[in-house]
C-alpha cells in the first residue's frame, strides 16, 4: 500500500548555539490517501518541525519524507498549509486573500472558476456576504475560516495545519470542526493536523499519533474509530471518552510524569 | 466635528494661533528686529523681495526634491539588501549609524572642497546624503521582521523570493517606508539649505538667508524660515499624497 504522506525513519536536529538540539529521533509515520491524521504531543517536542518537514520548507538530517510517492526535496503546490495565525494580507480583501495560491501555483483554473471556487468555499465556511471585506473587518474566528479557504483554494492534496484552532475560544473552536467535516465532505483531502487538543484530534482524525518529548517519535497511534457522521455529541459517548483517556496516559507518559503500565 | 474640518481647518487654526501669539509676544516685550522680528514685519520683506524669493524657492525646491527622489531609491535598495541579507545588516547597520552621526554641517565643506564648483551636484549630494538613512532603516526593519509565517505560506507552494518580496514583503513594509518618507522629506530640505547657507553659491534660499545676515536684515532671516517651514509643510502634504495614493493602488490591484 502506498501511502499519501509517508515518514520515513525522520531524524532532525537544529543547531543553536550551545550545540545541537535533537527535535526528532527516528520518526516514522504513515497516512493514507484522504485520511486524517492529528498530531499530539508535548509543548516543543518537534510537531511544528514535522510540519515543515512534511511541506517541504525544511529538509531532515537523516531520513525521508515521501508525499504521494514522492520524495520530498523542497516545497511543492500541492501542498496546502494554515497556521494558528491566520496571516491573512490586511490590504486585500477576503476574496482576494484566499485567491492568493492561485497567482503562485500553476492550475488548470481560469481566473473565473478560481473566483467562483474562493465562493463557493466562503461560503461553505459561512463567510458569504464578506467576500469584499478585508481580514481586520473580520473576528479571529472568521479569518481563521477564510485561511482555510486559502489553504485549499489549489486543490492541494495534502493539507498541513500547525494548531489552526488554537487560538480560538471553544465555540468558535466546535464551530471550525464541524466546518472541516463539512469540507472534507466536499472535497477529499489528506491532512496532517497539529493539535495540542486532544477532543478536536479525537473528533477530526482517523489516526491520532501521540509523540513523544524531545527527540521525539511516535510513542502511540490511536485509530479512531467512530462511523458515520461525527457529532459533537459523539464526543461523550463512551467510545470517545475511553480513547481520550488513552491519549491523556499518553501524553502523561511523554511528558515523563507517571511511570508506565500505571493507569 | 467633521474630517474635513479636523484634516485642513484645525492645522491653520493652529499655524494662525502660534503667528498671533509671536506677534504678541513681541509687541508685548517690545523686542526689537534684530532679537525677534514679528511676522508683520515679515510682509514688506517678501514683497520687497518677491521675485528673488520666487527663483530662490525654485532653486532649492527642485535640489531637494532631486536629492529625495535618490534618496528614496537607494534608501529603498539598501534597505532591500540589509532585510534580506543578516550579513549586509550586520556588516553596514554600524557602518550606517557612523556615517549618519556625523554632523552633515562638517561634511559640506568637504564635498564643497570635493566638488568644487559644481553647486547643484553638492546640494543634491548633501539633500540625498542626509535623508536616505531613515528611509534605508526603516525598509530593511520592515523587511527583516516579516513574520514567518507569511513567507511560509508562499514560500510552501514553491513561490520564488521576489514573489514573495512582491505579493507580500513589499506591500507590507509601505507603512514603514511612508512613515521614514514624512521624515525624509524635512532631512532633504535641511541638507538642502545647509549647502546653501554653508558655502553659498548665491542660489536658493539659503544664499538669500545668508545674504540677509550678511546685511543684517533681520527681517528677511526670519521670513526665510517662515518661508522654508512653509516648503517644508508643502513637500510633507505632497508626500502625504502620495501615500494615499500608492496605498490606494496597493489595496485595489489583486494583480
Amino acid at each position: 500500500m502506498t501511502f499519501q504522506i509517508e515518514l520515513k525513519g525522520v531524524t532532525h536536529a537544529y543547531r543553536t548555539a550551545s550545540g545541537p538540539l535533537p527535535v526528532l529521533d527516528n520518526l516514522s509515520l504513515q497516512i493514507p490517501e484522504h485520511s486524517f491524521c492529528a498530531v499530539v504531543g508535548p509543548s516543543g517536542c518537534g510537531k511544528s518541525t514535522l510540519t515543515r518537514l512534511v511541506s517541504g520548507l525544511m529538509r531532515p538530517d537523516q531520513g525521508e519524507v515521501w508525499l504521494s510517492g514522492q520524495k520530498v526535496t523542497g516545497p511543492r503546490p500541492t501542498v496546502g498549509m494554515a497556521f494558528q495565525n491566520p496571516v491573512l494580507l490586511e490590504w486585500r480583501t477576503i476574496l482576494e486573500n484566499v485567491l492568493l495560491p492561485l497567482e503562485i501555483v500553476k492550475t488548470p483554473m481560469s481566473r473565473a472558476e478560481g473566483e467562483a471556487r474562493a465562493r463557493h468555499l466562503l461560503e461553505l465556511v459561512g463567510l458569504k456576504g464578506f467576500e469584499g471585506k478585508k481580514p481586520s473587518e473580520l473576528s479571529g474566528g472568521m479569518r481563521q475560516r477564510a485561511s482555510l479557504c486559502r489553504s485549499i483554494i489549489h486543490k492541494p492534496d495534502v493539507l498541513i495545519l500547525d494548531e489552526p484552532f488554537g487560538a480560538l475560544d471553544a465555540f468558535t473552536r466546535e464551530d471550525l470542526w464541524c466546518t472541516m467535516h463539512d469540507l472534507r465532505a466536499e472535497e477529499p483531502f489528506t491532512c496532517l493536523l497539529i493539535t495540542h487538543d486532544l477532543r478536536e484530534s479525537v473528533f477530526l482524525a482517523d489516526q491520532v499519533v501521540v509523540l513523544s518529548g524531545r527527540p521525539a517519535h511516535a510513542q502511540h497511534i490511536l485509530h479512531v474509530d467512530l462511523q458515520g457522521k461525527r457529532t459533537l455529541d459523539d464526543l461523550y459517548s463512551q467510545k470517545a471518552v475511553e480513547m481520550l483517556a488513552v491519549l491523556r496516559h499518553q501524553i502523561q507518559l511523554a511528558q515523563g510524569r507517571v511511570p508506565e503500565g500505571a493507569a | 466635528m467633521n474630517d474635513k474640518f479636523l484634516k485642513i481647518g484645525v492645522p491653520i487654526l493652529f499655524i494662525v494661533a502660534v503667528i498671533a501669539i509671536w506677534e504678541w509676544l513681541v509687541w508685548f516685550y517690545q523686542l526689537p528686529n534684530y532679537r525677534m522680528a514679528s511676522p508683520s514685519d515679515l510682509i514688506p520683506k517678501f514683497w520687497q523681495f518677491r521675485e528673488l524669493f520666487v527663483v530662490a524657492s525654485w532653486e532649492t525646491l527642485w535640489r531637494t526634491v532631486v536629492g529625495l527622489a535618490l534618496a528614496v531609491a537607494f534608501g529603498t535598495g539598501l534597505g532591500m539588501i540589509m532585510g534580506f541579507s543578516r550579513i549586509a545588516r550586520e556588516g553596514l547597520y554600524p557602518l550606517l549609524v557612523g556615517f549618519n552621526a556625523i554632523p552633515k554641517a562638517t561634511v559640506v565643506p568637504i564635498v564643497a572642497l570635493m566638488f568644487v564648483g559644481q553647486h547643484d551636484f553638492n546640494t543634491v549630494l548633501i539633500a540625498f546624503m542626509i535623508s536616505f538613512f531613515p528611509i534605508a532603516v526603516s525598509v530593511s526593519i520592515g523587511l527583516s521582521t516579516l513574520e514567518p509565517e507569511y513567507r511560509d505560506i508562499l514560500r510552501a507552494l514553491g513561490a520564488s523570493k521576489f514573489t514573495i518580496f512582491w505579493k507580500i514583503a513589499l506591500p507590507k513594509t509601505l507603512p514603514e517606508f511612508f512613515g521614514a518618507l514624512k521624515v525624509a522629506v524635512t532631512l532633504a530640505f535641511i541638507g538642502t539649505n545647509l549647502m546653501e547657507i554653508v558655502s553659498p553659491h548665491g542660489r536658493g534660499l539659503g544664499a538669500l538667508f545668508d545674504s540677509g545676515r550678511i546685511s543684517a536684515d533681520y527681517p528677511l532671516m526670519f521670513a526665510i524660515a517662515v518661508h522654508v517651514a512653509a516648503l517644508g509643510i508643502l513637500l510633507f502634504l505632497r508626500g502625504c499624497g502620495a501615500r494615499a495614493y500608492l496605498r490606494g493602488w496597493a489595496e485595489r490591484a489583486p494583480s
